[in-house]
Parts: structure tokens; C-alpha cells; sequence
């Protein structure tokens, strides 16, 4: 089921949350809408649930008009960041809430909500109450829960938010083969940008308001729209009028042409990358990616003067 | 919906407001003024503040040697303080003449000291009486302040050299007062309106022991709208209290607001 | 000051308060048991408990209705004057007892603003009626104080999950919200049930106070003990009856309190 999303505005008082936007989500891909705080990617994700409801624009979904519908009409899975976990009902009843309420037979409820807690691995856990798990472990029922109903559309508001950082890592890996088993219309809310790169199909980068830029997350890395794409997605330097990427820089030992001089502040190692943090004559700071065997092959250290130029630059009109 | 359970609220004191006008100002004010009525109000407001006042105090204690305190019994010793709460007022009355009334086991002679713990028909009824019901309000709202309080900082006051005293008066009481002060609020009304406790042991003799709330009790058979005058003036002292202690707590707590 | 004498000062005053006059009463009823239980199985004495128990039933549960639904407006509700309601609902327990027979008897008396009732034979005061009235209006806060707080810690999340889930308005309400508050629904009712068994003033002044027929326990207290001629008994033996009812509802205030509610 496709998603299509056209010229959404909403206004909280004074604030502009969204304006005027658009965006198609094409039917069985995973789509993550990336931005930071305040960027209204939430408040777009929820309006497209029904959770909150916009003042201009409208939202098609499988190419039907459903502005108007309520959240339960919509037929969309929804996953909170923090859970929203029925604290009062067992694991069970939790996932098999959309079922009840639809008055599905016992017998029929029980065999789904068991494949479901299968396919999160939470077999077994039936019977626990939400306050016994793991958040990892509540955010995966919480997926089981929204994929019962067997939702049109699949949507996440920062799912992995609360979580720990290897949880979280897990997590995503995890949501990525489910997506590609069940091939359910997903859209994914985040901060995050490598998750977002990870993870989706397609990434609609926001900010205020505002779509940035739509496009593969290959494309959005190497191809920005614009300067906040170029540095909101992955890290960039400005120098002078152009943007360049920290693995976009040559370091030389001796000048060559356009080279600018820096001399090496320190060397951060992790592993197979290596950091050097530069700082040029004006003491403007700068950092170039490479990696340990480059470094070791420029025989580079701390103090040294190096020459740096860019290999790949972006300019903005 | 809203203004449907706003009226169910509102519309029995807009019925003693109206009833109040029944005379006019002039008849308003001759009641409110008369000997009597007066002796009353006063007597009330003295002997509440009064009870409020010891409570304020004894209640702040108790609600630290319970939060920072241990002993045996220490929770049958924090369930009984909600017993206010939950015995009917009449019975508070009869439960406090037990002991402070005509048959008293404590009356005790001892060479020329004399203790004599009955105070039926004195104001000392009444103070004990109040002390009594007033007891849970200020415990209750500054035993979870005291719980919140991070003992980190009276740590701090005492590595900087500040003894027992210093600290609780310049660290701990500042923090705790809010707390205080709303039980005071809700004390004072409750003490302004008792009368379950205070009808049985006060004996109720005018212009010595008759609180407002029982003199309204007796005027209402014969003259209603003057009662409904002095209802009025209740009514606007339980409100004036509200808010001045309310505005009271909203500027001690001025500093933790963004 | 030290920790000893601190403990001491408050253990004290307790003593003096509250723990010295109970055990005194106890032990007052104790003294003439045969003359208490005499009065406490008064047929008129009994049918004073059967109205108490009665018109606490009926405040009970009109004010557990009033009270979850004003909690939900006041949390939940979009409608301006939600602030102005959870000040005002405050209210009763600001007032005095007299205060509220008063102004019953201001509505719905003779000449109140309600007097059609009572003038057509539609007996409000001086009967049953009023005295759950003057109930209802006294334990009206209770449900609504308790719960609200809850409401506001547990957010609209849960609700929200539930109507992506496809769940109604009812659904929502029967399946996801009550059971989330349902301990301070409790904890609300045990509240409201002390206070409206222990009302004393309000009723007072709009019963009638005819034995046998308009007379609640705490009123029978009262009557028992002004026209007790030296005999106390009766007083301290139905007084008894009712303390134990509090101390009661005490241990059950006492096993409810962890359940997440505010104390």
C-alpha cells in the first residue's frame, strides 16, 4: 500500500510544524524520515496515522483520500518510542489486542499472536507482563502488536529512541530482515542518520518543517540537495564556498597547487579509520578520514605540517 | 460537560450567597455585626490559628522522625496518623472526651500540684478538639517532600561546616515549607468548619465556647438569611485563606520555576 | 536536636492526641460492654447503621461515575475552564459541613430555589434524599483527586496505541483507560466511603434527625450521648462500632497506598 502525502501544513499556535509538504512512500519499501529535533518529522508520521490532524494538505493511502479518517479506519501499524506497552495485560493480550477488538475467534487469536511472538523472537514470554521485559524486548512486542492487524502501513515514531546503543544496533539490523520477509509499506521516524542510512529504502531528509531532499540514502550522502543535507547527513567541512567530506581530503607532504597547510593536532585512532584533526594557519579547525595504513604509509604524527586538498568538493548555488 | 460539573459545584454556594442578600446590606451587616455572631467568628479564627499552628510544628516533627527515623512500630505508628481522616468527626469528639472529659483518669493531685486533664466547656476543648483533626493535613503534605529531598545537599551544608540546626533551618526547612504551608491551607479550612469533634466537649455556650460553624447551626431553624450572612463571611475566610496561602507557596516556590 | 528526644517530642505528642484518647475510649466501651451492646442492636440503632451504610453506597457510587469523569475532563478535556474545574473541585473539602446542609437547605427548602420538590410532597429534606445529597456534595473531590494525578502519569500513549489498533472510543475507555486507574479508583472509593459514613454536620442539618427513620449512626452518636443521663454507654458502644469501621478502612487505605497512588 502506497503512501502519498500532499502539501501538509500544521501549525501549533505560532509554530510552523510543517509547511506545505510532500512526499510519496511507493508500496513495500521502507522509507525513514530523517531530521533533527523539531523538524516535524514526528508530527508528520503521526498525522499520517490520524494521531494528530493537519490543517491544510492531504494524506492517501493505496491511493485513498483518508484525511478525514479516524486512526482506527486507517488501517496503520503504529510503534511508539516508548513503547506504549498495555501495562495491565500479559504479553498475549497485548499483541492480540487488534484482534479482540475485532472479535476474531480465541482459537484463531491464539495461533496468530503465537507466529507473531515467533517472528520476535518472544516465544515464551507470553505470559509475562510489560513491566518483566527488557525495553528491547517490550519495542519488539510492540512491533508483534502493530503487525497483527495486518496493517496497510507500518509506522515508526523513533522506535529504537529508548533504547541502549547495542540494543538499538540489534534492533535495526532486525527490523531491516523483517521488512525484506514481510515487504510491509514501512515509514520510519529518526534522528539518527546512520540509522536511517541502514536501514531504508529511501530517506526523506526534513528540517523545519520542510523536506529537504528525497532520495536513496547513497544518493543523499553523495548527491545533497543542499547545505543542510550535505552536513545533516554525514559530516562535512566548508571551506570557502565549497563543502568537502573528511574522506574527501588528500593529505600530501609537500604542497601541491591548491593545497592549504595545517599542521596535525592529534591522531585519533579507531581501528582500521583513522582521524587526524588539522588546524590551519588561520586556526580554523579541521578534521580529514583515512585510514591507519595511509596514515602509517605518510609516516604522519602529532605537530607535523601536512598539505590537504579536497578530492570531491560541493558547491551550493 | 464542563460547565455541566462546574454547577454542580458552584450552585449550592451561589444559593447561600443569594440567601445572604435576602436583607440587604444593611440586614447583612447587622447580623454579621451582632455580639454574638462576632464572639463567635473571633473565637474561631483565634483557636484555629492556634491549633493550625501547633500542628504546623508537631506535624513537621512527626513527618521527619517518621521519614528519617526508625524504630519498632514505626509503620503502625504512620498508619494511625490518617485515623483523622477516616474516623467520623463525632466520634474524634467522643474519642477525645475519653480522655479530656468529666470522667478523666488524668486528675492528679500531688501535694499542691494539681493536673486535671477535663476540659469540657473550656476553650482548651476546643484547641484539643482541632489538634485532632488537623493532625494528618500537615504530616500528609510534608512527609513526601521530606521523602524527595536529596540528602546530598544537607551533606553539602554540613562538609561546609553547617551544624544540625543551621542545616535544617537554611536547607531543609526552606525546602520543605511549600509542603507546610499547603497542609496549614487545608487545615484551616478544615479546622474553620469543624464541628462533629467540637459539639459534643465545647459545649457550645455563646460567647465562651460557641465556634462559628456551631452558632450557624443553631441560627439556621430560626433566621435564615441572617445565617446565611454569616455563612458568607465563613465561606469568604475559607476562600481568603486558599489563596493567601496559596500565593504564599506560589512565592516560596518562585525559584524553581523556570 | 538530637534524634532521641525528637522521636520522643513526636511519639509524645502523639500519645497526648491521638493514641492516649483512643485507647481511653476503648477501654471506656470495654467497662460496660453488656449496656453497648445493648445499644448497638437497638432496633433504632440498626436501622441508623442500615441508613448510614445505605446512603455511603449511593455516594460511593454516583461519585465514582463523577469522579473519573471529571478526572478525564480535567486531564483530558480540550475544553477552556478544565483549570477552573480542578480548582474548584476542591471545593467541599474547604467547607464547612454546616456550610453544605445550609445551602441544601437553601435550594431545596420550603422556600429555596428547588422548593417545588419539597412543597409538592416530593420530600427532599427531612428525609432520605437530602441526606444523600448533603453525602454526594461532601465526598464529591475524592475519586477525582486520586485518579487525576494518575491519569496525568500515565499519558495518552497507551490510548493512542489502542485506536491505532482499531479500538473505538468505548473500547478504549472499558479496555485501556479504567483498568490503568483502577487502583486509584479504589484507593478514591475507600476515601469517599470513611467520609461519607463519618459525615456528621451537613446531615445534621438537613435529616430531621428522627430516630428509626432519618437518623445516621454518627447522628445516633450524638443523640445517644446528649441524652445519655450519666449512662455512656450507648455513646462510647456505637462510637466503638464506628471507630472500628475506620480503623477498618485504615488497613485497607494502608494495603492500597503502594499500588501507585500519590502518598
Amino acid at each position: 500500500m502506497s503512501i502519498s502525502i500532499r502539501h501538509i501544513t500544521k501549525r501549533f499556535d505560532d509554530f510552523v510544524a510543517l509547511d506545505d509538504v510532500s512526499v510519496d512512500v511507493a508500496k513495500g519499501s521502507l522509507t525513514a524520515l530523517l531530521g533533527p529535533s523539531g523538524s516535524g518529522k514526528s508530527t508528520l508520521l503521526r498525522i499520517v496515522a490520524g494521531l494528530e490532524t493537519a490543517d491544510g494538505g492531504a494524506v492517501f493511502i493505496d491511493e485513498q483520500d483518508v484525511t478525514g479518517r479516524p486512526p482506527q479506519k486507517r488501517g496503520v501499524g503504529f510503534v511508539f518510542q516508548h513503547y506504549a506497552a498495555f501495562k495491565h495485560m500479559t504479553v498475549h493480550d497485548n499483541v492480540a489486542f487488534g484482534l479482540a477488538i475485532r472479535k476474531r475467534p480465541k482459537a484463531q487469536i491464539a495461533e496468530r499472536v503465537n507466529q507473531l511472538l515467533r517472528l520476535v523472537q518472544l516465544e515464551g514470554l507470553a505470559k509475562r507482563y510489560p513491566s518483566q521485559l527488557s525495553g528491547g524486548q517490550r519495542q519488539r512486542m510492540g512491533l508483534a502488536r502493530a503487525l497483527a492487524i495486518d496493517p496497510a502501513v507500518l509506522l515508526l515514531d523513533e522506535p529504537f529512541g529508548a533504547l541502549d546503543a547495542r540494543v538499538r544496533a540489534e534492533l535495526r539490523d532486525w527490523l531491516r530482515r523483517l521488512h525484506d520477509e514481510t515487504h510491509t509499506t514501512t515509514v520510519i521516524v529518526t534522528h539518527d542518520q546512520e540509522e536511517a542510512m541502514e536501514v531504508a529504502d529511501q530517506v526523506a531528509v526534513m528540517s523545519e518543517g520542510r523536506i529537504e531532499q528525497v532520495g536513496s540514502p547513497r544518493e543523499v550522502y553523495e548527491q545533497p540537495a543542499n547545505e543542510f543535507v550535505m552536513t545533516f547527513v554525514g559530516q562535512a567541512h566548508r571551506l570557502g564556498d565549497t563543502f568537502v567530506r573528511p574522506h574527501d581530503l588528500e593529505v600530501t607532504l609537500e604542497p601541491n597547487g591548491s593545497t592549504r597547510e595545517v599542521m596535525i593536532d592529534r591522531i585519533v585512532h579507531f581501528g582500521f579509520d583513522v582521524r587526524l584533526d588539522l588546524v590551519d594557519g588561520d586556526g580554523e579547525r579541521l578534521s580529514v578520514q583515512t585510514t591507519r595504513d595511509q596514515a602509517e604509509l605518510l609516516e604522519l604524527g602529532s605537530g607535523q605540517i601536512v598539505y590537504v586538498r579536497p578530492t570531491r568538493a560541493t558547491t551550493f548555488a | 460537560m464542563t460547565t455541566f460539573l462546574l454547577v454542580i459545584v458552584v450552585l449550592p454556594i451561589a444559593a447561600v450567597i443569594w440567601k445572604s442578600t435576602g436583607n440587604g446590606w444593611a440586614g447583612f451587616w447587622e447580623v454579621v455585626s451582632s455580639p454574638q455572631a462576632v464572639a463567635a467568628l473571633k473565637l474561631t479564627l483565634v483557636i484555629s490559628t492556634l491549633a493550625v499552628l501547633t500542628t504546623a510544628v508537631f506535624g513537621t516533627v512527626i513527618a521527619w522522625v517518621l521519614v528519617r527515623d526508625s524504630f519498632r512500630g514505626k509503620s503502625v505508628v504512620n498508619a494511625i496518623i490518617d485515623l483523622p481522616f477516616a474516623l467520623p468527626t463525632i466520634v474524634a469528639g467522643l474519642v477525645i472526651m475519653a480522655l479530656y472529659g468529666p470522667r478523666t483518669p488524668l486528675d492528679v493531685t500531688i501535694g499542691s500540684f494539681h493536673v486535671d486533664a477535663d476540659v469540657t466547656f473550656t476553650r482548651g476543648a476546643i484547641y484539643v478538639a482541632l489538634l485532632f483533626v488537623t493532625l494528618p493535613f500537615v504530616v500528609r503534605t510534608v512527609q513526601p517532600v521530606l521523602i524527595e529531598l536529596d540528602r546530598e545537599l544537607e551533606d553539602a551544608a554540613k562538609s561546609l561546616g553547617a551544624g544540625g540546626f543551621t542545616t535544617f533551618r537554611r536547607i531543609v526547612l526552606p525546602a520543605i515549607l511549600p509542603g507546610i504551608l499547603s497542609g496549614v491551607a487545608m487545615a484551616f479550612a478544615r479546622a474553620v468548619g469543624e464541628i462533629g469533634a467540637i459539639v459534643l466537649i465545647a459545649g457550645n455556650l455563646p460567647f465562651k465556647t460557641e465556634v462559628a460553624s456551631i452558632h450557624l447551626f443553631y441560627r439556621i431553624e430560626q433566621d435564615p438569611e441572617g445565617s446565611a450572612a454569616i455563612a458568607v463571611v465563613l465561606l469568604a475566610i475559607s476562600f481568603g485563606v486558599l489563596l493567601g496561602i496559596g500565593g504564599l507557596r506560589w512565592f516560596v516556590t518562585r525559584h524553581e520555576r523556570g | 536536636m538530637g534524634r532521641l528526644s525528637l522521636r520522643v517530642v513526636a511519639l509524645g505528642y502523639l500519645t497526648l492526641i491521638l493514641i492516649g484518647p483512643l485507647a481511653m475510649m476503648v477501654w471506656r466501651t470495654a467497662e460496660d460492654l453488656d449496656g453497648a451492646w445493648a445499644a448497638i442492636t437497638d432496633p433504632d440503632t440498626v436501622a441508623a447503621f442500615e441508613l448510614t451504610l445505605k446512603v455511603a453506597a449511593i455516594a460511593v457510587a454516583v461519585n465514582t461515575v463523577f469522579g473519573i469523569v471529571c478526572a478525564l475532563v480535567i486531564v483530558r478535556g480540550n475544553i477552556r475552564g478544565r483549570g477552573l474545574l480542578n480548582a474548584f473541585i476542591d471545593l467541599p473539602l474547604a467547607l464547612s459541613p454546616v456550610i453544605v446542609g445550609f445551602a441544601l437547605i437553601a435550594l431545596y427548602g420550603v422556600n429555596g430555589w428547588f422548593g417545588w420538590f419539597q412543597r409538592n410532597g416530593f420530600e427532599i429534606l427531612f428525609a432520605t434524599p437530602g441526606i444523600v445529597l448533603a453525602t454526594i456534595f461532601v465526598t464529591l473531590p475524592f475519586v477525582a483527586r486520586e485518579v487525576v494525578p494518575t491519569l496525568r502519569e500515565i499519558g495518552t500513549e497507551q490510548e493512542q496505541a489502542a485506536q491505532t489498533l482499531g479500538a473505538s472510543g468505548w473500547q478504549t475507555f472499558w479496555r485501556i483507560t479504567l483498568p490503568s486507574i483502577r487502583w486509584a479508583v479504589v484507593y478514591g472509593v475507600v476515601l469517599t466511603t470513611a467520609r461519607a459514613i463519618g459525615e456528621f454536620g451537613a446531615v445534621a442539618l438537613v435529616s430531621g434527625n428522627i430516630a428509626g427513620q432519618t437518623q445516621t449512626a454518627t447522628l445516633r452518636v450524638e443523640d445517644a450521648y446528649q441524652f445519655a443521663y450519666g449512662n455512656y454507654a450507648p455513646a462510647y458502644g456505637i462510637s466503638f462500632v464506628l471507630a472500628a469501621t475506620a480503623i477498618l478502612i485504615l488497613v485497607l487505605m494502608i494495603v492500597l497506598q503502594p499500588k501507585g497512588t500519590r502518598h
